[in-house]
Parts: C-alpha cells; structure tokens; sequence
C-alpha cells in the first residue's frame, strides 16, 4: 500500500497538495481515500477476528470508526514527516505505508511481522515510513513527538511531528510539560488529539475538567482547533493548516479530532459503559466511509470501481491474513537479539 | 463456503454461550454486520461478519450455553471471489515453554550470567587503553574531566547535544557544564524548564530520530519523574522494534548521597537501573574514567545511564594528558591488589574500600579492591577470579542492601566460584531507612571506612 511518492520539501511553504476548498477534492484522491479509509477497516475487523480465534494474543485495540483521521492526515504528510501514536495503531500503519501482511504477522507475533513478532500490537516501527511507534504508556508518545520535532529542528530538514493521543493521554501531566517546550523552543510538532469521547471505560465528562481539548493548549499560547474526525476531507485541510503553521517556523498546534471507535477499548471490553444506541446512532449517520461514499456518488464514481476496490482491498486482507498465519513463530535465538546495539568502536 | 467460527472475549476464554443470532438462513451479509451475540460470565459482545455472502447454515442454536472456542457456529456462502476465511487454527505452540523435554535449542538457553553472556559481550577482550611511557599526568578534577569529555565528544559529533535544568546560562547547577554554553551556543547547550519527565522523553524522542542527546538531570533521584521515558522508552524499544529503533542518549548527573540533603535527595539508583535489560549502566571513581567512560557512553549507540557523585566532583585525581582518552563500558577495575579478601565497590564508595585496605594491611589483611565502573553489563569475571585468588569478598555500595548490587554480585561469586569461598559473603551498604538528616544518624546510616574494615575482617575470622 505504497502512498504517492511525494517530493520532499523543506523550510516554508511545503506544498502539501491539498490547498483546495472544501468539497472539491479531486476523483482520484477520493478513490484513494476509500481504498485506504476501507483497507484499515477490512484489515481491522479481520485482526478481531484472528483475535477471536487465539491466533492474536495479549491486547489489541482497534481503529474501527477513526479511519478518516490517519488518511486524512497522510494526505498531507510530507517526506521525511514522522508519525507517533499510542496504542490504538494498526491505522496509522497502514495509512503510513507499512505492509499490511508485516503488520498483521506482528499482531500474530510472528517472524514476518515488523518487529520480528517482539514488539506485538501496541509495539510497531517503521523508520522507512517515518512511523515512529506504537507506545504503549499512555502520553509517553507526546514527549517522545515532540523530541523527534527537537531533532527536526536540530538538523534544519523542514520536517514535522504529528504526535497522535487520545482524550485519555490528554491528562497526563508530560504532555503539558511537552506543550510547554515545544512552544518555548518553537518546535514543529502538531498535537494530534483523537477524542473518540472514551478512556477505556471513562467519558470525557467524567475524565477532563475542560472537555474542548482543542483549547488545552490556550495557557502555552498553542493555538488549537476542533475538527470533524468523521470527514476525510475536513481532516486533511485542517492538517494542512496546522502543518503549514508548525513547519513555517510558528510552532505547535493542536488539532482535536472528534471521532469514535465503534469497538471497546481492547478485544476484552464489553464496552458497558455506553448504551447500543449511542453506537448504532454514530454508525448511522457519522460513519467516515458512508460519509466519503456520498461524495464518491457525487463525483460520478461508479459502483463497479468500487466493488474493484472492495475486491482489491479483501485480497490485500485476505494476503495479510494468511501471511499472519502461515509465517513462522520467530527463532528462539531471537530471544536475545535486538536487546544492544554494538558498540562501533 | 466457510465456517464462522465461535470466537474468544479474552485470551482465556474457552467457551461461552451463544446468546443470540441477528441473521438466519438465507440472510446476505456484508463485513461488519452484527451475527450474533456472545456471553460469558463476565461480559457480552457482538459478532460481526468478516466477508461478505449468504449464510448458508446455522450450526448452534441460539441459547446454547458451553460453546467451545472455535467452534463453527454457522456457514457462509460467499460472494463470487470471496477470500476464504482463516483455515483451521493454528495457534502458536507453546511447547517450547512448558515442556522440558523439548528444551529450546542452546543457543535461547536462558543465561544465568546474565546480561555478561548476552551477545553483547565483545570479541576481544576490553581493556583500558595503554598508556605509553613518559606520558605526562596532570591533575583534574573529577568536574572538569566530565566537562572536558562533553566538550570534547560535541566537538567531534554535531549530533551531539546537553541538555537539562540550568546546564547553559548558570553554566550548571554544579558547574560540569561550565563554559559549554560559550563554545557551542545554544542550540547545541539546551537550557530547559523543571521539567523531568517532558525533557527526558524529547531526548528519547530525538534520539530515535538519530541525535545523540545527553540528558543532564540535576540530581538522580529527579530522574523518578522521567524513570519511564529511561525505561520503557529508551530501555526497551530497540528491541520491541526488532532492531529498528536506537536510542543513542546519555542520561547522566549526580547520584547517591550528598551531604545532610536529607532522603529525597539522597539515593543510589544503581541497582534500579542495573536490573534493566537495553541499558547501560556506569558509576565512575576517578577523573580517569570519569572522562573515559563518559566519552565512551556518549559514543556508545545504546541508552546509557551514568551515575556521577557530587562528593567526588571537587577531588582532583592524575589523568593522562592523552588525545581522545576512552575508557571500555563493561571493564572493571583492580585499584589495589591483595591476596586475602577481595573488597568491591563504585562510585565514591571506591575511595572508601582503598582506605579500608590501608587500614586492613596495617593489620596484616592485603585487601584486593575491585572498582566495579560499569553496573550493566556487570564484568563479573574479575571479580570472580579475585575471588579465586582470595577466597573471601565484601561488597560495598552507598545505596541499600536488599536486592542490590552486592546481592547481584554475591550471587554470581556463589554460581561461579562456590567451591572457592572460605567464609559466608558480606555487604556493606546503607542501612534499611530512607537517609536521614540528622548528622549523627546520617553516618550512621552510610557505610563507612570502619564498617569496611570490620566485614573484611568478619570473613577473614579476625
């Protein structure tokens, strides 16, 4: 799922391709939206279902609901632009480019998987693809975003760090003291807040004295906007805004996106603390991938190219899937690699 | 045609009822779509389709309760071209764990040496680099060794960076960082807010993004603020990276006890960071290796944890006025050697064992005293043949004794050189409370020159 090559860019005014008006997104980046948007969804819903059958182990967190915020937001990225997410992940991987079989044999804990089956679901990298991980201490990735925009800054490469977190992150105390330098020292990371409403089993009501999260940077003068999560193409211009801002040397910005997971928390969440209709309501009428099928329509695309990319994006599924299965546990003297690297000299 | 398959809430669910069908026979699905509804005692959750077709068959009935995991419950016929669902389970074996008769091969075998035998463990031997006759000593303190090592490493390497609490402008808060600022401006010399657990993971942050950051803390026991960023970020992401992520950082500043600082502002991390696999662990003497090692642990490509002493900053030691002087991580040290108890120990707490051999050989007791240097990886080798030569050990350190160093290397003495011991192993080390304040009750509480010499005498039987 190789994204478009884009030509990389430094300094100011990076083009990042999507200065264009609401609603007037082209036919092609449409297609590729729904591909990427439906890959993530297919790719998820088959990772629960290998969970349910032992072959997944441990914790796995799924992106159902969110898909339009890590496509969106890769719509906008520019070379050389890093990725850093909590534990809710196997999205952005496969917005970011990764493959989905090493994806998913990770998830089996397998050789072929991306960490060589150590790292698991929460646990990803891919420096090829500037996807920076997969954390899974919830708000560590925020220091950590925010420590690869010091780098960028550092070498002068024009690059930005979208740190991603949740409205569950968004109260840990590092992530303030993060804010804090990244608008001292004019760093350009962008605060990426996925708000599916949700902490685990918390609300947002029940968890954030002030739940606009967007504002939380107003005491660090980080200027920080509301989004719908739901809409590809609000997702994508609004990435762009913030992008430009941090790239052009201004500093951070915070974007909330307002989404919803349409799964628990984890595969073992029976998700109690919400009713079946607040669920089926956002399914009915917010769902990211109806929502672009309506602009598909609008666009004139045709059911047939669209069942090709239902059938497309099984096979790559259906690959995936026999690929997490079929490829070998990892070698037992793996145990001990990777644990240091030696010394050059 | 597949099989949907009854499927498991939690990795240790076995079975479960089958609460609920949403589709009968005949109904065409498409992936996503609610099946079914599943129970256990502890929770309900919703099937849904994974491909798309007409269900076929259902195989369970609604209201059966003990379905097996991975049961068919029901058949799909799919669409034209629909991909097969996942065939038969093959979960991952787990024999290898639970079934001594099928031993992993040698080459997994867990290491009781630890970390020593881990494949990190160099081709040739480590040793301190030679120093050539008529090289010229001069005196430096243990302050400006560490300075002169930073300085020297940021003007070899641009990825090269400090940063911390008052490192630039104030010039640090104890002064290691003295004229950095001037040199090297402050892009490279980073003033940052109080702000320990932020500032530690930006460094881990710009690390994994290639820099080679140093991390002053003003004092170790801040560190607690930032110990998951030390950890879980810097320790433990190579590896869960399948070797894709390095974090070539330092974290270093003053550790251990001070002077009538109270507890907070007193502790020995050794043994804390010394247990984690993916770091590295330093604790330094002398001006020597104060330099040397430093030198080494910011060249060093893994995360590195290194444990200066405030006590020692003032004290001048000799150096060897020598182009790029580096010290191996992983080396310990023979300071003074002896033939009757072998005496080990780091840090400040060297200075301490070296008096005490004085005293010992006054009294006819020659004390070999080990300075351990590197906590992690721990070169119990030395210490081991010391061991065998002398029959006899005491290990000192400044933090506490419950699982701590000298636990760690009494320990490995008794798996490698059980037949060799003379007399039961003993520790110095602090006593069991948090430090107090009380200068009375302060030397009370740290191991002392005359605690030294008393355990050595104990296993010597005099």
């Amino acid at each position: 799922m190789a994204r478009a090559t884009k030509a990389k860019t430094s300094g100011k005014g990076a083009d990042t391709g999507v200065t264009r008006p609401s609603g007037s997104t082209g036919r092609d980046t449409l297609l590729k939206y729904y591909k990427d948007m439906l890959l993530i969804r297919r790719f998820e819903e088959r990772a629960g279902q290998l969970y349910g059958m032992g072959l997944i182990g441990g914790f796995c967190h799924l992106y159902i609901g969110q898909e339009a915020i890590a496509v969106g937001m890769e719509a906008i990225r520019v070379k050389g632009d890093q990725i850093i997410t909590g534990y809710r992940d196997h999205g952005h991987m496969l917005a970011a480019g990764m493959d989905p079989r090493e994806v998913m044999a990770e998830l089996t804990g397998r050789a072929g998987g991306s960490s060589k089956g150590k790292g698991g679901s929460m646990h990803m990298f891919s420096t090829e693809s500037g996807f920076y991980g997969g954390h899974g201490i919830v708000g560590a990735q925020v220091s950590l975003g925010t420590g690869l925009a010091l780098a960028n800054k550092y070498k002068a490469n024009g690059n930005v760090s979208f740190a991603y977190f949740g409205d569950g992150a968004a109260n840990q105390g590092q992530v303030y003291e993060s804010f804090n330098m990244a608008q001292l020292w004019s760093l350009p990371v962008v605060y990426m807040i996925e708000n599916n409403q949700y902490a685990m089993g918390t609300s947002i009501e029940r968890s954030a004295s002030e739940t606009h999260l967007h504002k939380r940077g107003i005491s660090f003068r980080i200027p920080g906007e509301e989004v719908d999560g739901m809409d590809v193409d609000a997702v994508a211009e609004a990435g762009a805004r913030a992008a430009e801002h941090a790239r052009s040397g201004k500093g951070p910005y915070i974007l909330e996106m307002k989404t919803y997971r349409y799964r628990g928390h984890s595969m073992s969440d029976p998700a109690k603390y919400r009713t079946k209709e607040e669920v089926d309501e956002v399914k009915k009428t917010r769902d990211p991938i109806d929502h672009l099928r309506e602009k598909l329509d609008k666009a004139k695309v045709s059911e047939d190219d669209l069942k090709a990319i239902d059938a497309e994006v099984k096979r790559i599924v259906a690959e995936a899937a026999e690929f997490a299965r079929t490829s070998p546990e990892p070698d037992p003297a793996e145990l001990y690699t990777d644990v240091y690297l030696e010394a050059a000299e | 045609m597949t099989d949907i398959l009854m499927p498991a809430l939690s990795p240790t669910m076995e079975e479960g009822t089958l609460a609920k069908w949403h589709v009968k026979k005949g109904d065409t699905v498409k992936a996503g779509d609610v099946i079914a509804e599943i129970e256990t005692d502890k929770a309900t959750m919703e099937v849904e389709a994974v491909d798309e077709g007409v269900i076929a068959d259902i195989l369970v009935e609604a209201g059966a309760e003990n379905v097996k995991v991975n049961t068919p419950i029901a058949r799909l016929e799919g669409e034209e071209g629909a991909a097969p669902a996942p065939g038969p389970v093959e979960a991952p074996k787990q024999e290898a764990a639970g079934d001594p008769e099928k031993a992993p091969p040698e080459t997994a075998k867990p290491q009781p040496e630890g970390e020593g035998a881990a494949p990190v463990t160099p081709k040739a031997p480590l040793q301190d680099p030679e120093i050539p006759a008529g090289t010229k000593m001069v005196k430096i303190t243990v302050r400006d060794a560490l300075r002169d090592a930073m300085a020297e490493e940021m003007r070899r390497d641009d990825k090269v960076f400090l940063m911390g609490e008052e490192v630039a402008q104030y010039q640090g808060a104890y002064k290691v960082s003295r004229e950095l600022l001037q040199e090297f401006g402050d892009r490279r010399v980073i003033d940052t807010p109080i702000t320990e657990h932020g500032f530690a993971g930006l460094g881990v942050g710009a690390a994994m993004a290639g820099l080679k950051p140093i991390v002053e803390f003003m004092t170790w026991n801040f560190a607690m603020q930032a110990i998951d960023q030390i950890i879980n970020s810097a320790a433990k992401t190579l590896y869960m990276s399948g070797g894709q992520i390095k974090s070539s950082i330092v974290f270093r500043g003053p550790n251990g006890a001070a002077a009538r600082v109270g507890a907070q502002h007193s502790q020995d991390y050794s043994a804390w960071y010394g247990q984690v696999p993916g770091l590295k662990v330093v604790a330094p003497y002398d001006a020597a290796d104060a330099k040397g090692l430093l030198k080494a642990a910011i060249r060093d490509p893994n995360p590195v944890v290194f444990l200066e002493h405030e006590m020692m900053y003032g004290v001048e030691f000799d150096i060897p006025d020598v182009e790029d002087w580096i010290v191996p991580i992983g080396k310990a040290k023979v300071r003074r050697e002896g033939s009757d108890v072998t005496i080990t120990a780091h840090s400040r707490m060297v200075g301490l064992a070296l008096k005490a051999a004085e005293e010992l050989a006054a009294e006819g007791i020659e004390a070999e005293v080990i300075d351990l240097r590197t906590i992690r990886p721990l070169d119990h080798e030395t210490i081991v043949e010391s061991v065998r030569k002398t029959n006899r050990i005491v290990c000192v350190e400044e933090g506490w004794g419950p699982m701590g160093v000298g636990a760690e290397i009494v320990a490995r003495v008794i798996e490698h050189a059980f037949d060799y011991l003379d007399a039961p192993p003993l520790r110095v080390h602090q006593e069991d409370v948090p430090l107090p304040y009380a200068a009375n009750l302060e030397v009370l509480s740290l191991p002392s020159v005359e605690k030294i010499v008393k355990a050595a005498k104990a296993v010597s039987y005099k």
